[in-house]
């Protein structure tokens, strides 16, 4: 096939992997667990069809979804940080109620168990690039470098999930900087469900699918490093692409092709990729 | 005349039962460097915190430059100059040494985070002050004594002139600890004030002008260091205690007991150690090859200010630390390397110095508590024997009288002096030959201290050997028979129970008398 | 009833009942958006399921399944690990006793069959709660990420298995087992006619028996509580912690994985791809609403599988979703209440001390 279209369809495979990792990425270096991706972006695929449909307009859409994924990651922020909840059973208690809610919304508006009607998205061209959330997802990995590496706000997220009596001792105040971190993670997560929900013009029942989870698997992959985990978004891409293209052709099942990444984060998590070491003061509340 | 920088009259102050300062006072002159010694317990920390802002006094006065300050907070203290140098260090490891230095305070320009003059700001400030540090260096790429500086430096990055550091030589090397003499003694002469928090004696009668003297949370010296001697200040910090209020003191007996001990008929080494040496996470040694035998029958008592390696001595005995070099042998059994259940099948009993996070599973029972380690032992068939537990749980409760005397409930309900009885009554109820004690009535009360002593003697009496480790030089004097004294990982002295006094041993516990090569 | 046992159960059963009354409170806020009276949607709900033969023996079934994976999931957490595996250690269970199953020779004596089958579960399980256990003893990975990872792996792999190499034509299953297959209650119980309950319940009361006696009555399950409530001072004693979480998560893989027979030895009768349907994480709420007890799991599995049968009555009301939101809402809440109702009762009783 043809190499421009190889790349075409990965970066728009990778538009949603990005956007969450980069988002779970700011939650994570401030020391907030996030297995809600998932949900965050659940949420924002549907709020972003709601607001698409209702209005008929895109960008109404966009902001919608992004309203969406903020939400929940309050949700999370508030159980985790203010009710010190355990951040791993928030997460997965987040993702149910999304999943939950967004069918029994869908139900009670569009009286469908599956998808709800067409709405109007970005005129996205042959290519995809006409999308502008095609744009925004491949900007958030260096936008989320800068914010944490270029910012004093940055500077102070680092140090809530590295050492958060060290920022306690110089006056900051770590549960405001976690709370903006995990709204954050859901604006950005959030987008990368309205892309998915634009660019195929509706909403369908669970259509992240489990990109959540790649999503975190890439974070944890790249080091907890931006731009390690955007490249890991890209791999991961590339392997989906690769097994699309592959499909019927000789050689590896494509349920293998789709286990790349999960493998690839067991095999980082044991060390046989140096350790990853996440951010120290991950998971912890702070007392 | 200029106002004092520093002056507290009158602080009182108790956290629950624990009375840590009773009208202490502290008048510190403009530009001297001021120690503030004592032993663990003076009160020391309490006072600095007060006057750092971290915590209220109960009644008394604080004056920073003439102004009344009591009970203001951190951040007026840091606002008006006032700088603390933790013993714990409070830095970001990921970030860079001028990151560090700014946290809070970030140079901005526009959104951005003007990283170049932070730099800039930074190495300015090391430049004029001497702590020669790299400024964009990785905190966890440091070595101890420059993470130190870099906290210093924070501290006066916000502009602080009177400076309060809280053990600084505690992590320091010998050629550290010059270097940062030389920064202090830089700082004093530049305007600023500097109040060192110390137990060391080499160090205060290097480094400082004017001392204060605390003991059991009171001040009872004051001084200028060209007019004292070692002796004197170890006199004061250490000496004979007469004071009812601390708990405790009063049952223990001074050196007068030992002379009534039946003497030991000294039987076969229980417990050899030989050249044991440990190192910390950063490779410093911590127990610097250290060799000993206690003989069946036998108490060795190690006093000394804690941080000199007595906790990592236990543990490595006990088999929770990892030995660098020398060896641990029970009854000619080498365990060097045997695992903590091997040794204790061995015959080691380990009564732990932090008796919620080793020594006792707060949410078990009492009876759960006294199996611990022995659940397998309690079982029959594959199941515990509940029955046997209970009973043991009894005999031991009746025994050790351990109040509430229920087995069930749980340990956490239990009061201080309680919860190390039934630690005392499991290491000491089954069978060993050799015990180690660490601060063994540690946080426990007067009829508590009593009967823990009792059971230590009747154990010595029926010929275990023990390790005794404790910040109480009374209780050290009043149940050895040898005496060593630990200083920075190494034994400073041993010496025969009958001469050892306060005022033999204080000098070695304070480095007095030992001056480390350079 | 003794005092210490007084105040152990009040702080075990406390968060949970708190819990349940936030969901129910936030159930009648959504029942009520919908325009429908909560008590009418509530009754219904119980009705389905308990008021009928059919629903209630359904109720049972599900409560199989949920027994199984959360009991799974209980046992790692009291050694103070997080398996969030149960997912695809259920169907590795059920994968492991579909293979035994069809390889068995037809006419096998079911008491031959049917613990064969059982083994060929934990295999499963032990192979796919074993990996997490060991890579947290040797690496220290983390075993929430892994379990979680290994999940999407065994599914896929299982998935590939079933839809390439094994199964029957036009199907998304494997053959039908020869052998090991277990009646329904039906054959016992005329009036559960029609549903997939069956005998694996039975198995799964006794499995929660001998969880009990493992964490509570063995020097085992004492290392595996002392190993989850302080790890310090079980190192201290001489419990080999590493070794206690790789038997933890071992176990747990198992037990999670026999929750796979319940569809494969006494349903179906074969393997299906998707069966799973998200019990596995479902148990994770049963884990917790059962505060990590043999015996509350049990309760807490009933509890979800009532909720999940009583949804089927009333979807003409409500979407029938909404017991999914509920259940969400039930997970949430109970996270967020244990902290704190256990820093309000330890206040609040410092303060009758004092």
């Amino acid at each position: 096939m043809n190499p421009f279209d190889f790349i075409t369809q990965t970066l728009r495979i990778a538009v949603p992997y990005l956007f969450a990792a980069s988002g779970g990425l700011v939650a994570e270096r401030a020391g907030i667990v996030s297995l809600t991706l998932e949900g965050f972006m659940l949420s924002g695929a549907f709020s972003a069809t709601l607001g698409s449909y209702y209005s008929g307009s895109p960008v109404i859409g966009v902001l919608a979804g992004a309203a969406g994924g903020l939400l929940f990651g309050l949700v999370h922020g508030i159980a985790t940080v203010r009710f010190r909840a355990d951040q791993v059973v928030s997460g997965i208690a987040v993702n149910l109620l999304v999943i939950g809610l967004t069918q029994v919304v869908l139900m009670l508006l569009f009286d469908s168990s599956s998808n709800s009607p067409r709405v109007e998205g970005f005129q996205a061209g042959l290519s995809g690039f006409g999308d502008p959330l095609v744009w925004m997802g491949l900007a958030s990995v260096p936008v989320v470098a800068f914010l944490l590496y270029r910012t004093p706000f940055g500077l102070r997220i680092q140090a809530a999930g590295e050492h958060p009596e060290a920022a306690a001792s110089v006056g900051i105040n770590v549960r405001f900087v976690r709370y903006v971190a995990v709204a954050i993670s859901g604006v950005l997560a959030g987008l990368g469900g309205v892309y998915l929900a634009l660019d195929q013009h509706q909403f369908t029942n669970n259509m992240t699918a489990g990109r959540g989870f790649i999503a975190i698997a890439a974070v944890i992959f790249g080091r907890w490093n931006p731009w390690l985990a955007g490249g890991a978004c890209l791999l991961f891409a590339t392997a989906e692409t690769l097994q699309i293209q592959l499909q019927g052709v000789g050689g590896i099942p494509s349920q293998f092709i789709g286990m790349i990444p999960y493998v690839l984060t067991i095999v980082a998590l044991a060390g046989l990729m140096g350790r990853a070491v996440a951010p120290a003061a991950l998971g912890r509340a702070e007392d | 005349m200029s106002a004092h920088p520093i002056r507290m009259a009158g602080i009182d102050k108790s956290f629950g039962p624990v009375r840590a300062n009773r009208a202490a006072s502290l008048d510190v002159a403009p530009g001297e460097i001021h120690a503030l010694v004592g032993e663990n317990g003076a009160g020391k920390s309490t006072l600095m915190k007060i006057l750092g802002g971290l915590v209220e006094p109960d009644a008394g006065t604080v004056e920073v430059n003439g102004r009344d300050v009591t009970g203001w907070s951190t951040s007026d203290a840091i606002a008006n100059g006032v700088g603390v140098v933790h013993q714990h260090f409070m830095l970001v490891p990921t970030l860079t040494v001028a990151e560090n230095v700014v946290l809070g305070n970030e140079p901005r320009r526009g959104m951005l985070f003007d990283r170049t003059r932070a730099l800039a700001d930074v190495n300015a400030l090391i430049q004029r002050t001497g702590l020669v540090v790299p400024a964009d260096r990785r905190v966890s790429e440091l070595s101890v004594g420059e993470a130190q500086r870099v906290e210093i430096l924070k501290t006066l990055y916000r502009g602080a002139k009177i400076l309060i550091l809280d053990e600084p030589t505690a992590v320091l090397s010998p050629p550290d600890v010059r270097e940062l003499w030389t920064v202090l003694r830089k700082l004093r002469d530049d305007g600023g004030t500097i109040v060192l928090i110390t137990h060391r004696l080499d160090e205060v009668i290097d480094i400082s002008d004017t001392i204060t003297v605390m003991r059991a949370g009171a001040t009872v010296g004051r001084m200028k260091t060209s007019e004292t001697t070692p002796a004197e200040i170890a006199k004061a910090m250490v000496g004979r205690d007469v004071a009812l209020s601390v708990p405790g003191r009063e049952t223990m007996s001074g050196p007068g007991a030992t002379a009534d001990r039946p003497s030991s008929a000294a039987g076969a080494p229980l417990l050899e150690v030989r050249d044991l040496s440990v190192s910390d996470s950063r490779g410093i040694r911590v127990v610097d090859g250290v060799t000993f035998s206690i003989r069946a029958g036998e108490v060795l008592g190690i006093a000394g200010v804690e941080g000199n390696g007595q906790t990592e001595i236990v543990e490595a005995i006990a088999g929770l630390r990892d030995i660098a070099a020398g060896s641990v042998a029970v009854s000619g059994h080498d365990v060097t390397r045997a695992t903590v259940k091997d040794r204790r099948a061995a015959g080691i009993a380990h009564v732990p110095e932090d008796r919620h996070r080793r020594g006792l599973i707060l949410e078990y029972s009492i009876a759960e508590n006294l199996v611990l380690g022995a659940q397998d032992e309690f079982s029959k068939r594959g199941s515990l024997d509940g029955a046997r537990i209970d009973a043991h749980a009894r005999e031991q409760i009746a025994k050790f009288d351990v109040r509430p005397p229920t087995p069930t409930p749980a340990a956490r309900t239990l009061s201080g002096g309680n919860q190390q009885k039934v630690v005392i009554a499991r290491e000491m109820g089954r069978s060993f030959t050799v015990l180690l004690a660490a601060q063994p009535t540690r946080g426990v009360d007067v009829g508590a201290i009593e009967f823990i002593h009792r059971q230590i003697r009747e154990a010595r009496d029926a010929g275990k050997a023990i390790l005794l480790v404790s910040a109480e030089l009374n209780e050290v004097l009043a149940l050895a028979d040898t005496v060593a004294v630990m200083y920075r990982g190494k034994f400073a002295v041993t010496m025969p129970a009958r001469d050892a006094t306060p005022e033999a041993l204080g000098p070695y516990m304070t480095g007095g008398n030992s001056r480390d090569a350079a | 009833m003794s005092e210490s046992f007084r105040l152990r159960a009040e702080e075990a059963l406390l968060p949970s009942i708190v819990a349940l009354l936030i969901a129910l409170i936030l159930g009648d806020v959504l029942i009520l958006m919908f325009g429908e009276s909560p008590a009418h949607v509530y009754g219904r709900m119980i009705e389905g399921a308990w008021g009928n033969p059919y629903g209630f023996a359904q109720v049972l079934y599900k409560t199989t399944t949920l027994t199984f994976a959360g009991l799974g999931i209980a046992l790692a957490l009291r050694a103070g690990l997080f398996n969030i595996g149960a997912e695809g250690q259920l169907a590795a269970g059920a994968f492991g006793a579909a293979i035994v199953g069809i390889t068995l020779p037809a006419g096998t004596p079911g008491l031959v069959a049917v613990p064969l089958c059982l083994l060929g579960a934990a295999a499963g399980g032990l192979l796919t709660g074993g990996l997490p256990g060991v890579l947290k003893a040797k690496f220290g990975a983390h075993e929430v990420i892994v379990t979680i990872m290994l999940n999407f792996v065994v599914l896929a792999l299982l998935n590939w298995l079933v839809v390439e190499h094994l199964r029957t034509a036009d199907t998304l299953h494997t053959p039908e087992i020869n052998a090991g297959a277990v009646p329904r209650l039906s054959e016992f119980i005329p009036a559960f006619h029609g549903s997939a309950a069956n005998v694996t319940f039975f198995f799964a009361i006794a499995a929660a028996i001998w969880c009990w006696w493992y964490l509570f009555r063995t020097p085992g399950g004492y290392a595996v509580r002392a190993t989850g409530l302080q790890p310090d001072a079980a190192e201290y004693s001489g419990i080999r912690v590493g070794r206690v979480w790789i038997k933890a998560m071992a176990l747990g893989g198992i037990l999670a994985a026999l929750g796979g027979t319940n569809f494969v030895l006494g349903y179906k009768h074969y393997y299906e791809d998707g069966f799973t349907g998200g019990s596995g994480f479902l148990a994770i709420a049963v884990a917790i609403v059962g505060r990590n007890h043999p015996f509350g799991v049990v309760l807490a599995a009933f509890f979800f599988a009532t909720l999940s049968q009583g949804g089927l009555a009333i979807h003409a009301l409500v979407p029938k979703q909404m017991v999914e939101v509920l259940q969400g809402i039930v997970i949430l809440a109970m996270a967020a209440s244990v902290p704190e109702v256990q820093r309000a009762l330890r206040s609040a009783r410092k303060v009758v001390a004092a």
